[in-house]
């Protein structure tokens, strides 16, 4: 695993005046993965990613892309990379075609070369039709497409991406996400976004970062092996019986009271709960008006890292 | 690289309306003047023929129109050079400075862009006067002396140009603080300040004093050497403050 290593981040640091909005960043990406960096609005994640890029100069730190440098061996680091901004970095005025061929020239590809480059990742990205459009006439959707385009149209190992599926319809974001899925043979890809289910969705590790610190990080399989490991039950309940009644519900280990009537409840995994629930709900009048098994371990995780500070604050 | 990028930034010109509408003004309005002078001259022509060393032709048509397009140029540059302000804005050059570019490379494509635009503009106003050649004689030192300053001044715009594009994201603001360095530069030996000190200083910093030389064909290797430095400071300065900008931006 170790000699896959594409990324290595050491002590990455970056300040906007007193204010550091990275702080001490440490992590590695292998090639096969598909890191997610979770967090908040405003946590420091399009800052770690320019700084990755090259696009922005750390404060302190060091960054090895693909063996290289960043900052004793900018080109040869910068050509291993292949970066999606917040923006797209599309020039209006050029065709889908030109844009990816410029980019690809931009990276080092002969003017062959690059054409066929172009049209080998407009074929993967879904933009043949539009090759001959001009990107300022683009939706939305289709400038991120060439956006994703234009950052592996040289096949680099290492693949930036922040953001990518902002202001996608839902087939668009089936599409990206399994493109994504896909570039992971053989490249590292790192990917942020605020919407955990897009981590769920594509990606095999996951990173929270809050206030520029890395709060959590593990790997998607552990998260789901814990998830399995222990249950969990969210009810709503119309005329709900004192806190101490739902105690007394068999294999219950914790609750939580999560007002209105909601509750959450840990059991024991591979109990039926639910059905116990909903023979005392209906023997007791409860009034049940909803019940979720609550799977989504990653949610419960975020919510606590991320609101945690802000109560101490 | 450097060609790369100064050829795609040539093709953006050419697809927006920017360069043909400055394109057209500049010519319409040179020649406009082109005529004027034209008229003037053959006026005079009567009264020049008994005159020992008489101005010609070029003196008298070349040169004026040549200053004169100077100054259309000192106007148009501020907004041909805004570039890396609107690339900013776009977010186009995060594309620029996450690929394996150096920035110098990145900032000599724009310059050479801008600088190829300018010089086929400079070279449709030399075809003027040279269109000329086909009823008179012309003196063509004093006209390469004159189309080497127009070249020489336009290096210098574009590079002052390029330098305040990187300082802002705002493309107006750029422009405007540009053409106030130009004109500043231009009017800057209009002050009597004496011959020497302060005054000898002024005049050396002066735009178009080493400009009128050239027109007059007295090819100094220090106005050019004058224009050369001046350029190098500026793509320099703009190297630098794009290399640092990664820093604080």
């Amino acid at each position: 695993m170790s000699g896959d290593i594409l990324v290595r981040v050491e002590g990455l640091t970056r300040r906007y005046g007193e204010q550091r909005v990275v702080d001490d960043l440490n992590f590695t990406l292998a090639k096969g993965q598909i890191l997610g960096f979770l967090g908040p609005n405003g946590a420091g994640k399009s800052t770690t990613l320019r700084m990755l890029a090259g696009v922005l100069a750390p404060d302190a730190g060091r960054i090895v892309i693909d063996g290289h440098d960043l900052i004793d061996d900018p080109q040869a680091a910068k050509q291993a990379i292949g970066y999606l901004p917040e923006q797209p970095p599309l020039y209006q005025e050029l065709t889908v075609d030109e844009q990816l061929q410029y980019s690809a020239r931009l990276r080092g590809l002969g003017r062959a070369a690059s054409r066929s480059a172009a049209a080998r990742v407009k074929e993967r990205c879904g933009l043949t039709a539009v090759g001959r459009r001009l990107n300022g006439s683009l939706s939305k959707g289709y400038q991120q497409r060439v956006g994703i385009a234009q950052a592996i149209v040289h096949d680099p190992p290492v693949i930036v991406l922040d953001e990518p599926t902002v202001g996608l319809d839902p087939l668009q974001l089936q599409d990206i996400r399994t493109l994504i899925g896909e570039l992971k043979a053989g490249h590292g890809v790192i990917l942020s976004t605020h919407l955990l289910a897009e981590v769920r969705a594509t990606c095999t590790d996951v990173q929270i970062i809050k206030a520029g610190r890395l709060v959590y990080a593990s790997p998607l399989a552990s998260l789901q092996q814990r998830q399995a490991a222990s249950g969990c039950l969210r009810i709503g309940l119309q005329a709900p019986p004192p806190l101490a009644a739902l105690r007394q519900l068999p294999s219950v280990e914790r609750i939580e009271d999560l007002g209105e009537g909601r509750f959450r409840l840990y059991h024991a995994p591979e109990v039926a709960l639910h059905r116990t629930v909903l023979e005392h709900a209906r023997a007791e009048a409860w009034d049940l008006w909803e019940l979720t098994p609550e799977r989504a371990d990653l949610e419960r995780i975020f919510v606590e890292l991320t609101l945690a500070g802000r109560e101490l604050e | 690289m450097i060609l790369v990028i100064a050829g795609r930034e040539l093709r953006g010109l050419w697809l927006s309306p920017l360069a043909w509408t400055s394109l057209a003004v500049v010519q319409a309005w040179l020649a406009w003047i082109f005529l004027i002078l034209l008229d003037e001259f053959r006026g005079l022509q009567g009264r020049l023929v008994g005159l020992e060393h008489a101005p010609g032709v070029t003196d008298l048509i070349a040169a004026p129109l040549f200053r004169v397009a100077a100054w259309c140029l000192l106007i148009l540059t501020p907004f041909l050079t805004m570039r890396f302000s609107e690339e900013r804005r776009n977010r186009t050059l995060d594309l620029l400075l996450s690929s394996p570019v150096s920035v110098t490379a990145i900032v000599l494509g724009q310059y050479l862009a801008i600088l190829a635009f300018l010089l086929g503009l400079g070279a449709l106003t030399a075809l003027m006067p040279l269109s000329l050649a086909t009823g008179t004689t012309l003196d063509f030192g004093k006209l390469l002396a004159g189309a080497l300053g127009l070249s020489l001044l336009a290096a210098s715009f574009a590079a002052a140009g390029l330098y305040f594009s990187t300082l802002t994201a705002q493309p107006i603001v750029a422009a405007v603080a540009t053409l106030g360095l130009l004109l500043f530069l231009s009017v800057i030996d209009a002050a009597d300040f004496g011959q020497n000190g302060a005054g000898g200083l002024f005049r050396y910093l002066s735009l178009f004093r080493h400009y009128d030389a050239l027109l007059l064909g007295l090819f100094d290797s220090a106005d050019v050497a004058y224009y050369l430095l001046f350029s190098l400071l500026f793509l320099g300065l703009a190297i630098r403050r794009l290399h640092d900008g990664r820093l604080r931006d």
